[in-house]
C-alpha cells in the first residue's frame, strides 16, 4: 500500500514554487541609489513635507548612523547594502484617480492576481482596501462612507498633508525613533503607509485593509503604519502581503504603531506571503518590522499575525500595557520551509494595575528551514494582579529543521500571575494512526492535524482573512497534500 | 593588564601543575576581558561589578575543628579551607575503588584548555590554589557518599579550588559537596568542576552552597556522560549572598539519563542564578529539570535552563520546569528557559510559572485553625519539598530541614515529607 509518509511531505514541500510569483511592469520614479541626508531631503521634498516631519527623518537618520546592525537574533544572513537599495520609487502616474475605471489595466491585473480584486470587494465585502504599491497609495476605496463616520483611513503621506496635527502628536510616541536599527533607519527614509484614526466612541463598522506589495527590482520597502482608537473606539485592521519573484534579496523594515486610549480595542491582523527564496535559499525578502501597541487604561490591543513568507523574519508585535486593566494579545502561526528563518514572537510589558495578557504561538518547520519564538513578560512593580498566560508550541516537520524557544519571563511584583508552557515535537504517529483507522488517508490526515493544530490561532482571523491564511498555509506547507 | 579586576595584582599565580597550554589561555582571556555587565547575554540578570571592587587575598589559615560546618558525619570527609586542602581534618582512608588526590600533589593536571571569554574559568585556573581528584574504579560500586567540604575563612578572601570526578565505567557513587563560610565577609569562591561519568555508571552530587550572608559564589560544573549513564546533581542554596551556578552537561553517548533539580529559598538582598545547559549530541537520552524557589524579601532569583538537540539527535526526551513564589514586592523573578532543537523525533517542553500562594489554599488551611504564618510555612515548604525529595541521602535531606527551620524560624520535621 502507497503511503503517504511525511519523507513525501517533505519532498513535496520541497518542489513547491512560489506561487505568487510575478511583477508588473509600471515605470516608476526612483530616487538615487544609496543613502545620505540629500536622498532624505529629496523624499522628504518629493512627498511636500513639512519642516518638523523633515527633522523628525534627518534626526532619526542621524541616530541611525551611531547604530550597529543587531545581531541577537537566531537567523544567518548576508547584511543589506543599505548604498545599494534604492529609497524612493513611485508609480509614475502623478495623478490620483477619480475613478477605479482610471486605474492602470495592468496594475488591475496584478490585484486580481492576487485575488483581491478591488471590484470584488467593493462590491460584496464591504472592506476598505488602502493599496500600495511601492510605496505610494494608489486607490483607496469606501472612503467617503468612513469620512461620514469621522473615521480617517488614508496614506500616510495624505495623512502628514492634511491631519499633521494628529501624526505629529502620536508619530514615534510608540516606536520612538532610536528605538533599534530597523525603526530608526524606517523613521530616516519611510516613504509612505497608512494611518487610521477612529474618533471617541466610534465602532469601525468595516475591517480596514491595506495590502502591501514590494514591486520595484532592488527597492526595499519602508512603511509606516499609525493607528489611533480614541476613547471608547473599536477597529480591526488587517494587512497582507504578497511579493513577486526576485533573485536578490530586498529589505523590507516597516514600523507599526498602535495606540489604544481609555476604553479603545484595537485588532490587528496580518497575513505574510512575501517571496520566502526559492527551494535552494536563494533570494526571499527580509522582512525586519517593529510593531509595539500602547494600551491606556481599560483598553485592548489584539496582534493575529500568520507568517508564511520572507526569507528571513524578525518581527515582534508588542504590547505596552500602561493603563490599568488594560489587556494585550499575541495569535501567531508561523511557517518556514526550505532555508526559511523566522525569529519572531511579542513583548508583553506590564505597566498597570491588573493588566493581562495572552499570547499563543505556533511555529511549523519544515526543510531546513530554522524557526524561532522569541519572547518577553515583563511585569512591573507597579503592575498589581498582573496575569499572563504563554504558551508556544512548535511542530517539526522534517529532521533538518529546527525549532528553538526563547523566553524571557521577569517579574517584580508579588501578586503576578505568570505561566508559560512550551513543547517541541513532530507529529505524533498515534494521530496519525487514529486518522488512518478511521478512513481518512495520511495525506489528508497531515494536513488536517497542522491545520488543527493552527486553529486556535486562525480563529482569531476576521472571516475576510480566515480564508486568505488557510490558502496560505496549505501553499506553504502541504503542498499537494490537500 | 587592561581588565578590571583590580585585585588581581595581589595574587600569586597558581604554583600547580597545569598544563601550560591551558594556562597561557586563561592569562589571555584575563588580559583581554572585563567583568561581564548585564549588557553580556549571560550575565543579563546578574551583576558583578562588586567583585572586581574588592581587594581579595587569599591567606593559608587553619580551622581546628569543621563542627557545624559539615552537611553529613561522614568518615570520608576531605576539607579544603580558603582552597587550600587540610590533611589534618581530611579522611586518610576511603572506601574500597575510591582514589582521592589533591592536585597540589598531581603532576600534569589534565583540564580544558579553552574559556571562550569566561572570566572566572580562567581566574579558576590562572590562580588555581588547589583542589582534588577523585576517581571512582571501574565496576566499583561505593554505597557510602564521599563528602567535600569548602570553607571559607576571614574577610576578602578569594578561593580558587577544582574539583575533578573521574567515575569509571560500570562504577556507582555520590559526592556531597558542602560551602561554608566562618567569620567571613566579601569573601568569594570561585569553583570550577571537571566531572566524566562513564559507560554505565551511576553519579550523583550533592551540592549544598550555606556560605554567610555577605559572600559570593561563583561555580562552573563542567560535565561529560558517556553511553548508558545517570548523572544527578541537586544544588540547594539555602545561604550566600551571590550565588552563580553555571552547569554545562555534554550528553555524549546514548541512552543517558540526566537530572538537574535546583532549590532556593532566598530573603534579605539574596540573589541567586542558576544556569543550566544541557547538551544533547546523540540519540536516545532523557533530561529532567527541576527548579524551584521561594523569593522573600529583596531577593532575585535568575533561571535560565537551555536544552541543545542537535541535528541527528533523534528520541530525546527534554524536560525543564521553573516554579517560583514570590513572598514579597520587593523580590524579583527573571526566568529564561530556552529550547534549541535541530532534530525532529524528540519530546522537549518547558514550563515556567511565577506566582504566590494560593489564597483558598491558604483559607483552607485557617478554617482548620492554623495562624497565617503557620499556613505559609506548610504551604511553602511543601512547594519546596518537591525539589529536596530528589536528594536520596536521608542525612543530606535532614541538613536541609533543618538549616531551613534555622533560616526561616520553621519547625519541618523532614520525616512529614517522606
Amino acid at each position: 500500500m502507497a503511503t503517504y509518509t511525511e519523507d513525501d511531505l517533505a519532498k513535496d514541500l520541497e518542489g513547491k514554487e512560489y506561487e505568487f510569483g510575478f511583477t508588473t511592469d509600471i515605470e516608476s520614479d526612483k530616487a538615487p541609489k544609496g543613502l545620505n541626508e540629500d536622498i532624505i531631503r529629496f523624499i522628504s521634498a518629493k512627498k511636500n513635507e513639512p519642516e518638523w516631519l523633515l527633522e523628525f527623518r534627518l534626526d532619526s537618520y542621524r541616530t541611525w548612523l551611531q547604530m550597529t546592525e543587531p545581531e541577537w537574533a537566531h537567523v544567518k544572513y548576508n547584511k543589506p547594502d543599505f548604498q545599494d537599495i534604492t529609497y524612493y520609487a513611485a508609480p509614475k502616474q502623478s495623478k490620483k484617480y477619480e475613478s477605479w475605471d482610471d486605474v492602470d489595466p495592468e496594475m488591475k491585473e496584478t490585484m486580481s492576481k492576487l485575488g483581491i480584486s478591488l471590484e470584488e470587494q467593493k462590491r460584496l465585502t464591504g472592506v476598505a482596501v488602502d493599496f500600495v504599491m511601492d510605496s505610494v497609495s494608489v486607490a483607496t476605496s469606501f472612503k467617503a462612507k468612513l469620512k461620514e463616520l469621522g473615521i480617517i483611513f488614508c496614506s500616510f503621506s495624505e495623512a502628514v498633508q492634511e491631519y499633521p496635527e494628529l501624526v505629529q502628536k502620536y508619530m514615534g510616541t510608540v516606536v520612538p525613533k532610536q528605538d533599534n536599527y530597523y525603526a530608526a533607519l524606517n523613521s530616516a527614509v519611510f516613504t509612505d503607509g497608512s494611518f487610521c484614526y477612529i474618533p471617541k466612541g466610534v465602532r469601525c463598522p468595516m475591517e480596514l485593509s491595506t495590502y502591501f506589495r514590494i514591486n520595484e527590482s532592488g527597492t526595499g520597502q519602508f512603511e509606516r503604519t499609525l493607528v489611533v482608537a480614541d476613547e471608547g473606539s473599536y477597529v480591526s485592521y488587517l494587512e497582507g502581503c504578497t511579493a513577486p519573484q526576485r533573485d536578490e534579496n530586498q529589505l523590507h523594515a516597516a514600523v507599526v504603531e498602535l495606540i489604544a486610549l481609555d476604553d479603545a480595542e484595537i485588532k490587528y491582523s496580518t497575513v505574510q506571503n512575501w517571496f520566502p527564496g526559492d527551494k535552494d535559499g536563494n533570494g526571499g525578502v527580509f522582512n525586519f518590522v517593529t510593531k509595539r501597541g500602547m494600551c491606556h487604561t481599560n483598553s485592548k490591543i489584539s496582534w493575529t499575525q500568520v507568517e508564511t513568507g520572507s526569507a528571513v523574519t524578525w518581527k515582534y508585535p508588542s504590547c505596552v500595557l500602561k493603563g490599568d486593566n488594560s489587556v494585550g494579545e499575541f495569535y501567531s502561526v508561523a511557517v518556514t520551509n526550505n532555508f526559511q528563518q523566522a525569529d519572531t514572537g511579542t513583548k508583553m510589558i506590564h505597566l498597570g494595575k491588573n493588566t493581562k495578557s495572552t499570547i499563543i504561538s505556533k511555529g511549523i518547520s519544515a526543510g531546513e528551514s530554522q524557526n524561532s519564538y522569541r519572547g518577553l513578560v515583563q511585569i512591573h512593580k507597579n503592575a498589581e494582579n498582573a496575569r499572563n498566560f504563554s504558551q508556544c508550541d512548535s511542530l517539526l516537520m522534517t529532521d533538518r529543521c529546527g525549532a528553538h524557544t526563547f523566553p524571557y519571563i521577569e517579574c517584580k511584583n508579588s501578586t503576578a500571575k505568570i505561566e508559560h508552557e512550551a513543547t517541541t515535537s513532530k507529529i505524533g504517529e498515534d494521530q496519525i494512526f487514529y486518522c488512518l483507522q478511521r478512513g481518512i488517508d495520511e495525506e489528508k490526515a497531515i494536513s488536517l492535524i497542522v491545520n488543527g493544530y493552527a486553529k486556535e490561532v486562525l480563529n482569531q482571523l476576521p472571516m475576510e482573512f480566515a480564508v486568505e491564511a488557510q490558502k496560505l498555509l496549505t501553499i506553504s506547507l502541504e503542498g499537494s497534500v490537500g | 593588564m587592561n581588565n578590571n579586576l583590580k585585585f588581581i595584582k595581589g595574587l600569586t599565580p597558581t604554583n600547580l601543575s597545569v598544563n601550560t597550554n591551558a594556562q597561557k589561555n586563561a592569562s589571555n582571556v584575563l588580559d583581554t576581558t572585563d567583568l561581564p555587565t548585564t549588557r553580556t547575554e549571560a550575565w543579563k540578570y546578574t551583576r558583578v561589578a562588586k567583585i572586581g571592587k574588592i581587594d581579595f587575598t587569599n591567606e593559608a589559615t587553619t580551622v581546628t575543628s569543621i563542627k557545624g560546618k559539615k552537611v553529613i558525619d561522614s568518615p570520608y570527609t576531605l576539607v579544603f579551607v580558603n582552597g587550600r586542602f587540610s590533611e589534618e581534618l581530611s579522611a586518610k582512608s576511603f572506601p574500597e575503588g575510591v582514589t582521592v588526590t589533591p592536585l597540589s600533589t598531581l603532576e600534569g593536571i589534565t583540564t580544558q584548555e579553552e574559556f571562550e571569554g569566561d572570566i572566572f574559568g580562567a581566574l579558576n585556573l590562572a590562580y588555581l590554589n588547589d583542589g582534588l581528584h577523585i576517581t571512582i574504579t571501574k565496576n566499583k560500586v561505593v554505597d557510602e557518599p564521599i563528602q567535600v567540604i569548602h570553607l571559607l575563612k576571614g574577610d576578602a578572601q578569594l578561593s580558587n579550588f577544582k574539583v575533578q570526578i573521574d567515575a569509571e565505567d560500570f562504577s556507582k557513587a555520590t559526592v556531597v559537596q558542602g560551602f561554608f563560610s566562618e567569620d567571613s565577609n566579601n569573601s568569594f569562591v570561585n569553583y570550577t568542576s571537571d566531572i566524566q561519568v562513564g559507560v554505565n555508571t551511576y553519579f550523583t552530587m550533592e551540592k549544598i552552597q550555606d556560605e554567610e550572608a555577605g559572600n559570593f559564589h561563583i561555580g562552573t560544573d563542567t560535565v561529560t556522560q558517556d553511553k548508558d549513564s545517570t548523572f544527578t546533581i541537586n544544588t540547594i542554596t539555602l545561604n550566600g549572598t551571590l550565588v552563580r551556578n553555571n552547569l554545562n552537561i555534554a550528553v555524549n553517548g546514548e541512552n543517558c539519563t540526566t537530572n538537574l533539580n535546583g532549590g532556593y529559598l532566598l530573603k534579605e538582598k539574596q540573589h541567586v542564578d542558576n544556569h543550566t545547559v544541557v547538551d544533547h549530541k546523540v540519540p536516545n537520552c532523557n533530561s529532567n529539570e527541576l527548579y524551584k524557589g521561594v523569593m522573600n524579601e529583596n531577593s532575585t532569583a535568575v533561571f535560565n535552563g537551555k536544552v541543545f538537540v542537535r541535528q541527528d539527535a533523534q528520541k530525546i526526551n527534554a524536560f525543564q520546569s521553573n516554579r517560583n513564589v514570590l513572598l514579597s514586592d520587593n523580590a524579583t523573578v527573571n526566568s529564561k528557559p530556552e529550547l534549541e532543537i535541530y532534530a525532529d523525533d524528540v519530546k522537549c517542553s518547558h514550563g515556567s510559572t511565577t506566582g504566590q500562594l494560593d489564597d483558598e489554599a491558604v483559607y483552607y488551611l485557617r478554617a482548620r485553625g492554623l495562624s497565617k504564618s503557620a499556613a505559609a510555612q506548610l504551604l511553602v515548604s511543601a512547594f519546596i519539598a518537591e525539589v529536596i525529595a530528589e536528594v536520596e541521602n536521608e542525612d543530606v535531606k535532614s541538613y536541609i530541614y533543618k538549616r531551613l527551620n534555622e533560616r526561616f524560624g520553621w519547625d519541618i520535621n523532614p520525616e512529614d515529607f517522606g
